[in-house]
């Protein structure tokens, strides 16, 4: 029911780093596992308490609903439940379900044969999430420099660091980071427009190949890619996107603590200069 | 597991200079010549040029160089045309708008005169580039996904630079060309409005951005993942599924209990790059003209903590 006309044959004992046979099923069309059961743990423990914590706030408007982090005075230590030991819980199940997550999808990887690019490039998405709530605030020593659980107190606490610097946007590793973004998406137009102008195109026109592809992008700008080279392309701007992002906050605070446009003085102070 | 990593090209094929797919008469605009780099056949083709200029195309570039030399040379203006401290300060160097009590009218050069000449030969370069990628693809016999999608980004241009500044009746509003100049006009921008992060089209656009990079790392990983199979010739994998894309579907199937098809993965990817500049658009736009303060537009519906 659940399963794809295809799908029958691909689903085979095997590729799980742990537990062998003992998790290897399918329910519907999620593939279980150890690490299925260990993320199903996580998020279902780490969504209750943020149920729970939503209910000893103030409000139920989902704007404005927030599970804050620990005051700066407990420093690195267990907080009481309703004063940030509720935001401890949550990231740690949150770390748990990330990595599981991950784990997952090694195993699935294995089972069909693939690279192990996803849980690769997966990778970088926890890392900058687990800079923002454990390495930064670790550095800076205090579980409180980890930022709130909610829709707009986490705008709140973006928006009050950039200020903390003075202008963010000076911070080099964000410069970086936004222009993975901005190239990516940008890539990810050109790819996305490319294969449907190929497989959906004029009115009367057959399907085209991936000499066309080529054709268009070498018409275009005087280069193409290729059909291999922009999916390794996308992959890495979009990993550098998120690595940057992590490493953009690692050194704000920990490694840099006056604005960011004074940080630029260096270039004004280079010997080559005078 | 190491050989299938396939990050770079170990073996290449020296293969012939390929003008690109027969376009009749119109090949005569494909210049440049044809080069070869093994450097670059590590990563993606080895094959660079030709390119397709034709009259737009050399026309866009000339504009371009137009726009370009217009701002250079007013930064260099700006430093009394000294080299060292054009490099020196280089990220400060800034070509400015002209001030509010213009309005919509032409000022002196030296005072946002050419900030504007430069914006339209800037805008003209765009625009012609635009026209060529209707041309090439109509060359090809392929339909215009990527002149809409580069329109979709030019709306947001055009919104920054001229739409916004109409509505608001003065040029002052336009973004400065500069490094650092640009990006305080970025943060006054948000300071001046209350807080463009309770924007809901600003929430919109970085929500799509976002997307667009975890869509981009899912689909380019997934498909060098299989890329053993064959999974990069995505148009054959359309028109006849082969074991590659159902192991990519499978994946993510079992992984979320969803899958795209090879198709329709590129149909989420146009939309969400496309909506990426299409909200932002809408939220520059609205912004000044509609909504002055959007902390307060927030609190008034509830939403600030």
């Amino acid at each position: 029911m659940s399963m794809l006309s295809f799908e029958k044959k691909y689903r085979v004992k095997g590729g799980t780093l742990i537990g062998g046979d003992l998790l290897d099923f399918w329910v519907g069309p999620f593939y279980v596992g150890f690490f299925g059961v260990t993320t199903a743990v996580c998020a279902i423990l780490g969504t209750a308490l943020i149920l729970y914590g939503a209910s000893q706030g103030d409000t139920w408007n989902v704007w404005r609903i927030s599970i804050e982090p620990p005051p700066l005075s407990y420093g690195l230590s267990l907080a009481p439940m309703n004063d940030g030991g509720l935001w401890q819980m949550i990231t740690i199940f949150a770390c748990g379900a990330f990595g599981s997550w991950m784990l997952r999808q090694v195993e699935i990887s294995r089972k069909l044969g693939m690279g192990l690019h996803v849980p690769f490039a997966f990778g970088f998405a926890i890392f900058a999430y687990v800079v923002l709530v454990v390495i930064r605030p670790w550095l800076l020593g205090a579980w409180g420099h980890g930022f709130p659980y909610g829709i707009m107190s986490h705008l709140n606490w973006v928006s009050m660091i950039g200020y903390q610097f003075a202008a963010f946007h000076y911070n080099p590793a964000h410069m970086i980071a936004v222009t993975f973004f901005f190239t990516t998406a940008m890539a990810l137009a050109m790819h996305g427009s490319l294969i449907l102008m190929a497989t959906d195109p004029k009115r009367g026109e057959t399907v085209k190949t991936g000499e066309h592809e080529n054709t268009f992008f070498r018409d275009n700008i005087g280069y193409s890619i290729g059909a291999l080279g922009i999916h390794r392309l996308g992959m890495f701007t979009a990993i550098n996107a998120a690595f940057w992002s992590g490493i953009c906050m690692l050194i704000s605070g920990p490694f840099w603590s006056e604005s960011w446009p004074s940080w630029w003085n260096w270039w004004l102070e280079l010997p080559i200069w005078s | 597991m190491r050989e299938n990593l396939n990050i770079f090209t170990k073996v290449q094929v020296a293969a012939p200079d390929y003008p690109g797919v027969p376009i009749g008469e119109a090949e005569e605009q494909r210049v440049g010549g044809i080069y070869h780099s093994t450097f670059m056949g590590r990563f993606g083709d080895a094959q660079i040029g030709p390119i397709y200029l034709g009259a737009t195309g050399i026309a866009s570039i000339i504009t371009f160089f137009i726009a370009f030399f217009i701002m250079g040379m007013n930064m260099a203006a700006s430093v009394d045309w000294s080299p060292i401290e054009f490099m020196r300060q280089f990220f400060w160097l800034t070509l400015d708008p002209p001030p509010a009590e213009y309005g919509l009218t032409f000022p002196p050069l030296w005072d946002g005169g050419w900030f504007l000449i430069a914006g339209f030969f800037l805008t003209a370069s765009i625009m012609l580039w635009w026209w060529r990628t209707f041309k090439i693809s109509q060359n090809l016999g392929m339909s215009n996904y990527l002149a809409w999608a580069f329109g979709a980004a030019i709306f947001l241009y055009l919104v920054l630079g001229f739409i916004r500044p109409i509505l608001m009746g003065s040029w002052s509003e336009a973004v400065p060309y500069g490094i650092f100049s640009h990006l305080d006009w970025t943060q006054n921008f948000s300071l001046r409005y209350g807080n463009l992060f309770y924007n809901p089209f600003h929430m919109l656009s970085i929500a799509f951005l976002y997307g667009s990079a975890v869509l981009f790392a899912m689909h380019g990983a997934t498909i060098v993942a299989t890329s053993r199979y064959g999974a990069d010739r995505e148009i054959d994998q359309i028109t006849d599924r082969g074991t590659a894309a159902e192991r990519g579907a499978l994946f993510w199937r079992w992984c979320m209990g969803f899958n795209a098809s090879v198709e329709s993965i590129h149909r989420w990817a146009w939309w969400f790059a496309v909506l990426t500049v299409l909200t932002g658009g809408v939220g520059i736009l609205l912004t000044g003209t509609a909504v002055d303060n959007w902390y307060l537009w927030a609190l008034e519906r509830g939403m600030v903590p």
